[in-house]
C-alpha cells in the first residue's frame, strides 16, 4: 500500500490551509505568503522554505506561470525534484548485513526494527534481532516481543551490558546460522553526548569486527522533529556514518517537512516511513507520494 | 545553521547604535530577526505572530535610556515578554484532601511518559509522599515491563494487569486506596492527537480516575504539530500542566511557548536527562534564554548595562596584581557578592556546588560576612589601605566599634595579608594558575552563561567578572580556591564569639 492512501485522514489540517491558497484568483504576495506559511507549518524550516520559494518564482517567472494551480504544482514539482534521485533501497552486502538503528530517544527505533524484521522474513530472508538497547529498561523484552511476532531469534545481553558486544555476539549467532540479516537496536541518545555518541561510533565498529558488514545505518527521525532534526542528522551522520532516514509517526498531524532539509544539507535520503503501530505499517518513502500527500486537498478524511 | 538572536541582532544593534529612539522601519527589521530566530526554535506560526505584535506596541519610538541603548532596550524588552508568557501563573501540584492524589499523564508516542512517570513517582517520594504506579499503557509492547523496572529502582509499587486501560485505571485506583497510597501516578500509552478511538479510550481513563492534575508530556524537540497535540489533548482532557522532557538536548524548546500560549497551561517540570533524578521544577526563565540562542542575550544586556562597573573591577584587578589591593576593595567584592543574593542561593546557581554545599550552613557564613563588613567598617581609610599598621590599641578600637574580638581583626588581617601576597606572585609571574576563584563566586552568571572569568584553567592574569567585579578568593574549596585564603564558606574565618 502506497504511503499517499495510508495517510489521507492526516491531511485535512494541512489540505485546509492550502484551500485558502487555491482560494484566491490571483497570484499576489499574498499568495507566496500563504505558501510560505505551508511550508514552515509543515517543519520544513525557515531557510529551505526560502530557498524552495526562490527557486518556485524563478521558474513560475521562467515559465509565465499565472494562476494559484500553476505555482502550486511548480511548488511540488521543485519538491519533487530535490528530493529526487536518491537511491532508496536497503543494502545488503555481508554475510551477515548488518542494518543498525540509531536516533534520540523516543522516535520509534525498536518499534521501526520489528516491523521491518517482520516484513523482511516474510519476504524469505532470515533475520536476525540483536537487543543494542541495553540501558532503557525493557527494551530488550519489547524487541523480543517483536522478534516473536516475525518468528525470530533475538541475541540480547544483560542490562546494562556493553551494546558492542550484543551486537557482536548477533553478528556471529548470525554468521553461524547463514542468516542474511542481523537488525541492531541502539539506545536512544541524545545528540549532545559526546560519550554517548562515541559509544555508537564503537558499537558501529564492534558490528563490522567478526563476520558481518554494516551495509545501512539508518536514522530513525520522528515526524513530529522540529528544527533540531537536522542538527541530529549531522551529528548522527558524523558519529556513525548514516545511511538513511527513517520518518516515523507519519500517521499523525505532524508532516516531517524536516527530512527535506536533511535530505538538502546532508545528502541523506529517506529510505522508509512509519505510519502506525501494526506490523505492516512501515512503507517505502516515494517523495512524489511525499509531497503529494503533504499538497493534496482531495484527500480528506 | 542556527545563529542565535544576539548574532542575529548584531546587525540592526549596529545601525542603531547612534540612535536616540527607534522608528518603526528599525523596530521592523527587529521583528523580521525576531521571527526567524522563534521558528528556527521551533515556535508555532501563528505563536509568532502573535509574539511579534506584543513586541511592536511595546517597542517602537523606545527611548534610549540609563546604559541601554534603544536597540538594546528592545532585546530586554523581548526576554522580558518572552519568560512572561512562558511562566505567568505556576501550577503547583497540590494534594487532594482526601487522599490518593491522582495524576494522569498523557501524550504523543516517545514523548517520554513512562519514564517521567517513574521520575515523578520519586519526585513525590522525596516529598515525603507514598506514590504507587499505574501501567496503562498495554499497547506498546514491555512498557509495563519498563514501568516496573523504573519502579523497582526506586522502591515504588506498580499495578497493573492484562486487561485493558480503563480497567487497570480503576483496579488501580482501588489498589492504591487499599495499601493507603497517598499518590497515585498513571503511565498511559503514547497515542496521536488524530486517532479518536485512542483519545476517547484516554478520556475513559480519565474519567474513571477523576485525576487532580492531567498532565502532557511533550517532547522539547517537538515542531510545529506541538500546537495540534496539545489543542487535541487538551479538548479530551482538560490539561492542568505540561512536563517538557528531553532538554538534555540541544533542542531550543520553542514549541513550550506555543503549549503555554494555545492552552493557557503552565509547565511545571522539565525533564533533563535520562536519570530519574534529571527532573526539576520548571524555570521559565531558562527556557527564554534557551529559546532566544542561550544565554548569550543576557550577556549582551548585561554588558551594556555593566559597563561601568567592569572599569572599576579593572581597576582593583590592577591593584591586587601590584599588591596594593586594600580592605576597601575587598570590602568592594564583598558587597557584590552580596547583591547577587544570600550566599546560599549563589552557591545553588554554580554547577557542581549545590552538591558541595549539601549540609553547610549557609546563614552561620552569612554572619560571618556580616562580622567582616563590620571590622572592615570600623577601620580608618588608613588602616584599610595598610592594615600593617594596626597595633594593639587599633586593634582594640576596631573591636569595641565592630562588635567582635580583637583575635578576629587579627585574623582577618593575617590572612588578607597572605592573599595579596599570594595574587602579587601570581600577577608577577603571569600565570592564573589558581587565580580564578571567579568559579565559585562571581564567575559565573545567574543563569551560568559562559564567560571569560570562571574557568579554572585560564593562563594569565585573574580574571575579571564584568558583572560582579573581582571574585571573592577562596570562597568554596574549588581548584580556584586560596590556601588558607579566606576562605568562605569553610572555615578560615574568625568565628564569631
Amino acid at each position: 500500500m502506497g504511503l499517499r492512501s495510508r495517510l489521507g485522514r492526516a491531511r485535512d489540517a494541512w489540505s485546509s490551509h492550502l484551500a485558502t491558497v487555491r482560494a484566491s484568483e490571483v497570484v499576489d504576495e499574498r499568495t507566496w505568503q500563504d505558501l510560505g506559511d505551508a511550508l514552515l507549518l509543515a517543519d520544513i524550516g525557515v531557510a529551505t522554505a526560502e530557498e524552495l520559494l526562490a527557486d518556485v518564482r524563478q521558474r513560475v517567472g521562467r515559465d509565465g506561470v499565472d494562476d494559484v494551480d500553476g505555482v502550486l504544482g511548480t511548488l511540488k514539482a521543485v519538491l519533487v525534484d530535490r528530493l529526487g534521485g536518491a537511491d532508496r533501497s536497503l543494502a545488503v552486502g555481508g554475510t551477515p548485513s548488518v542494518w543498525l538503528f540509531v536516533g534520540v530517544n523516543g522516535v520509534g527505533k525498536t518499534t521501526t526494527i520489528g516491523k521491518l524484521g517482520a516484513r523482511e522474513a516474510a519476504a524469505g530472508r532470515r533475520v536476525v534481532f540483536a537487543a543494542g538497547d541495553t540501558f532503557r529498561a525493557a527494551a530488550a523484552d519489547q524487541l523480543a516481543m517483536w522478534a516473536d511476532r516475525a518468528g525470530a531469534p533475538v541475541v540480547r545481553g544483560a542490562e546494562g551490558a556493553d551494546p558492542g558486544s550484543v551486537v557482536f555476539d548477533a553478528v556471529e549467532y548470525a554468521a553461524a546460522r547463514g542468516a542474511d540479516i542481523v537488525l541492531a537496536d541502539t539506545a536512544g541518545r541524545v545528540h549532545t553526548k559526546s560519550n554517548l555518541m562515541d559509544e555508537l561510533a564503537k558499537v558501529r565498529r564492534v558490528a563490522e569486527k567478526g563476520s558481518g558488514t554494516v551495509s545501512e545505518t539508518l536514522l530513525v527521525i520522528d515526524a513530529t522533529t522540529g528544527q533540531n532534526g537536522l542538527v541530529q542528522a549531522r551529528q548522527f551522520a558524523e558519529a556513525a556514518d548514516v545511511t538513511g532516514i527513517v520518518l516515523t509517526k507519519l500517521d499523525g498531524s505532524a508532516r516531517g517537512g524536516i527530512v527535506v532539509a536533511v535530505q538538502e544539507d546532508l545528502g541523506i535520503p529517506v529510505k522508509l516511513v512509519g505510519v502506525g503501530e501494526g506490523a505492516d505499517d512501515l512503507v517505502e518513502f516515494d517523495p512524489v507520494d511525499f509531497v503529494d500527500v503533504l499538497f493534496a486537498t482531495d484527500v480528506v478524511a | 545553521m542556527f545563529e542565535s538572536l544576539s548574532s542575529r541582532f548584531e546587525g540592526v544593534l549596529k545601525r542603531v547604535r547612534g540612535k536616540g529612539r527607534l522608528g518603526p522601519d528599525d523596530v521592523e527589521e527587529f521583528l523580521g530577526e525576531l521571527r526567524v530566530a522563534l521558528l528556527e526554535a521551533d515556535a508555532h506560526l501563528s505563536v509568532v505572530r502573535t509574539f511579534q505584535d506584543r513586541i511592536r506596541e511595546r517597542a517602537v519610538g523606545i527611548e534610549a535610556s540609563g546604559a541601554l541603548n534603544p536597540g538594546q532596550q528592545v532585546v530586554k524588552i523581548v526576554l522580558e515578554e518572552l519568560t512572561g508568557v512562558l511562566g505567568g501563573e505556576t501550577h503547583r501540584l497540590t494534594y487532594a484532601p482526601k487522599p490518593p492524589t491522582v495524576v494522569l499523564l498523557a501524550g504523543l508516542q516517545g514523548s517520554g511518559k513512562t519514564t517521567t512517570a517513574a521520575k515523578l513517582a520519586r519526585w513525590f517520594k522525596a516529598q515525603g509522599r507514598n506514590p504507587m504506579l499505574i501501567g496503562a499503557d498495554l499497547q506498546r509492547p514491555a512498557a509495563v515491563e519498563q514501568l516496573r523496572t523504573l519502579a523497582g529502582r526506586i522502591d515504588v509499587p506498580v499495578f497493573s494487569e492484562a486487561t485493558d486501560p480503563v480497567s487497570v485505571a480503576r483496579a488501580g485506583l482501588a489498589e492504591a486506596r487499599s495499601l493507603g497510597r497517598d499518590v497515585v501516578i498513571c503511565d498511559t500509552a503514547g497515542r496521536l492527537a488524530i486517532d479518536d478511538d485512542l483519545m476517547a479510550e484516554v478520556a475513559e481513563v480519565a474519567a474513571v480516575l477523576e485525576p487532580h492534575h492531567t498532565l502532557l508530556v511533550i517532547d522539547a524537540m517537538i515542531g510545529q504539530d506541538a500546537v495540534n497535540t496539545a489543542e487535541a489533548f487538551h479538548a479530551r482532557l482538560d490539561l492542568d500542566a505540561v512536563v517538557l522532557t528531553k532538554l538534555d538536548g540541544d533542542a531550543r524548546g520553542g514549541a513550550a511557548l506555543s503549549v503555554k500560549e494555545v492552552v493557557g497551561r503552565p509547565i511545571v517540570f522539565a525533564s533533563t536527562g535520562e536519570a530519574l533524578e534529571d527532573f526539576e521544577p520548571f524555570h521559565p526563565d531558562r527556557l527564554a534564554s534557551r529559546i532566544l540562542g542561550m544565554g548569550d542575550v543576557e550577556t549582551l544586556i548585561e554588558k551594556a548595562e555593566e559597563s561601568f562597573e567592569q572599569a572599576e573591577a579593572e581597576a582593583a584587578a590592577k591593584r591586587l596584581m601590584d599588591g596594593t589591593f586594600t580592605l576597601d576593595d575587598f570590602l568592594d567584592q564583598l558587597k557584590a557578592l552580596r547583591k547577587m543574593g544570600p550566599i546560599s542561593n549563589i552557591m545553588g546557581m554554580v554547577p557542581g556546588m549545590a552538591q558541595q554545599m549539601k549540609g553547610v550552613d549557609t546563614e552561620v557564613d552569612e554572619r560571618r560576612i556580616d562580622r567582616i563588613e563590620g571590622i572592615i567598617h570600623s577601620m580608618t581609610p588608613g588602616e584599610r589601605t595598610d592594615p600593617d599598621v594596626i597595633d594593639g590599641s587599633r586593634r582594640a578600637r576596631i573591636a569595641a566599634g565592630s562588635g567582635t574580638q580583637p583575635n578576629e581583626i587579627n585574623q582577618l588581617v593575617r590572612q588578607f595579608r597572605e592573599m595579596r601576597k599570594m595574587m602579587k606572585q601570581m600577577g608577577g609571574k603571569g600565570r592564573g594558575g589558581g587565580a580564578s576563584g571567579g568559579r565559585s563566586s562571581g564567575g559565573r552568571g545567574r543563569k551560568g552563561r559562559k564567560s571569560s572569568a570562571g574557568r579554572t584553567t585560564a593562563p594569565g592574569p585573574v580574571p575579571i567578572d564584568k558583572k560582579k567585579g573581582l571574585s571573592l578568593p577562596g570562597l568554596g574549596d574549588g581548584p580556584g580556591g586560596f590556601p588558607n585564603g579566606l576562605d568562605l564558606p569553610g572555615g578560615g574565618l574568625p568565628d564569631g564569639p
